[in-house]
């Protein structure tokens, strides 16, 4: 049986892990290989890295670091941040990434999904999507910069629109929940995991290792994403997949 | 020595470290005459079997494999490049493959037998069911987890290739082989123990092969 993924997500500026990591023992808790090398030791599923770099050599150092992730670690990675067109597609791809995460550049132009799915095949295409509920248009609209500006786009149609230009998985965080620790949002990803046909990664709002449970039993999720409540030893992957696994969710 | 084949449709780079920490020597090469210095050969892929299988052909590397795989040498195949080694693929249209095993690879029914939809690709941790646990490719490998990231199956109905199986509302061939033939749908770069046990079998069985 195909388990739940746990997926622990990183932010990286200039190679360096932003948003203090608190694990003790490390030499550099800034730095990202490192960082990997203790998730995957505690049984992370896979890894996403989003590279909040504003500068061309903050990208750069960014595919160093990928290389030495690729080169280290055998579980699964994607990259986030950056992805603008087909040529930053091949950089993080051929550096030893399985996936790429795209954003605001697949809702400004939904051909570049299609472009590298054409290329690369739809498994490395991953859309991701912010999302917030409007009450009152009682719809989720997609947000793109960063959350900062609202589209025209229905988050359920999006995720649609994603799936038919190639997309292979949805990273669907929810702008409502993100921040929150009270729990994933169930409703939205319920809604789009009924939407489309493929994987869908739920992030934003994990408090609690009980969370984990209601977004794969409830919601359905195929795969849930954290980052402060594991960077900030809250819990651990492994208490995570460890309650589940007493509560007969399927994990690895 | 292990021959990595770069036809342009795959990462190399993960693979390639993969074998370095593991302690095996390797090369990567589009070229015939380096290739024949091989031991063993492995065949990467992703992406469309078509485009795959048109390269292959176009660059001369389908005829080359096909004469060192009839000579002898080992060759593993990966991902797409298992399921370039049997028959033929569905996918945007029939392409004929290697034809080195029996079997066609088909696009998975979106639909499981109860009618109930399921998620395509096949994407994330799944486990090995090992079918033939006496072979070496799977020495001190166990009924673990590998991660399989794939639309398309292979669909055969000789059991005597099929190594390893995992379930996803189909039974998926995992590892595969027969003669010196192998093959790993799941990318054993990045499958943790289980993928890097199997590509060290294999490996070593290159080393022994040593001719």
């Amino acid at each position: 049986m195909l388990t739940k993924r746990i997926i622990p997500c990183l932010d990286v500026k200039d190679g360096r892990v932003v948003k203090g990591v608190q694990f003790v023992g490390l030499r550099d808790a800034g730095d990202p290989v490192e960082l990997a090398r203790v998730y995957d030791k505690e049984g992370a599923d896979e890894l996403v890295f989003l590279d909040i770099s504003a500068s061309h050599e903050g990208r750069e150092t960014m595919v160093d670091v990928v290389r030495q992730v690729a080169a280290e670690l055998a579980i699964p990675f994607t990259v986030g941040g950056g992805i603008n067109k087909l040529e930053d597609m091949k950089r993080v791809l051929r550096a030893g990434a399985d996936k790429v995460s795209m954003n605001t550049a697949a809702v400004l132009r939904p051909e570049l999904i299609s472009e590298g799915a054409d290329y690369f095949g739809t498994q490395c295409m991953v859309v991701a999507i912010d999302a917030k509920w409007e009450p009152e248009l009682n719809a989720w609209r997609v947000y793109t910069h960063g959350g900062r500006t609202q589209t025209e786009w229905d988050a359920i149609e999006w995720a649609k629109k994603a799936q038919e230009m190639g997309a292979g998985e949805i990273l669907l965080t929810s702008m409502n929940a993100d921040g929150s620790k009270k729990g994933f949002d169930l409703p939205l990803t319920k809604a789009i995991g009924e939407a489309v046909t493929i994987p869908i990664i739920a992030s934003g709002g994990a408090g609690s290792g009980e969370d984990f449970i209601e977004v794969f039993r409830v919601a359905q999720a195929d795969a849930a994403l954290a980052a402060s409540i594991f960077h900030y030893k809250e819990t651990s992957v492994s208490q995570v997949k460890n309650l589940l696994k007493d509560n007969g969710v399927a994990i690895r | 020595m292990i021959g990595i084949i770069d036809y342009g449709m795959g990462n190399l780079y993960s693979v390639s470290k993969a074998l370095e920490r593991l302690g095996f020597d390797y090369f990567v090469s589009e070229d015939e005459e380096e290739l024949a210095k091989a031991n063993g050969l492995l065949l990467p892929g992703v992406g469309s079997f078509r485009d795959a299988m048109a390269i292959l052909v176009e660059s001369g590397l389908k005829t080359f494999i096909e004469k060192e795989v009839e000579a002898g040498k080992p060759l593993l195949g990966i991902c797409l490049g298992m399921q370039l080694l049997f028959e033929g693929s569905v996918e945007n249209g029939e392409t004929p493959g290697f034809s080195f095993l029996p079997g066609k690879v088909k696009k998975f029914p979106y639909k499981d037998q109860s009618g109930q939809a399921y998620k395509i690709p096949h994407m994330g941790w799944n486990k090995l069911k090992r079918q033939q646990p006496g072979s070496f490719l799977l020495n001190e490998v166990s009924d673990e987890h590998v991660y399989f990231v794939h639309s398309y199956y292979v669909d055969t109905d000789n059991r005597d290739v099929l190594l390893a199986t995992s379930d996803y509302s189909e039974e998926v061939p995992a590892v595969v082989g027969k003669g010196n033939v192998f093959g790993t749908q799941f990318h054993p770069e990045k499958s943790s123990h289980a993928g890097l046990t199997i590509l060290k079998n294999y490996a070593e069985y290159v080393e022994r092969n040593d001719v």
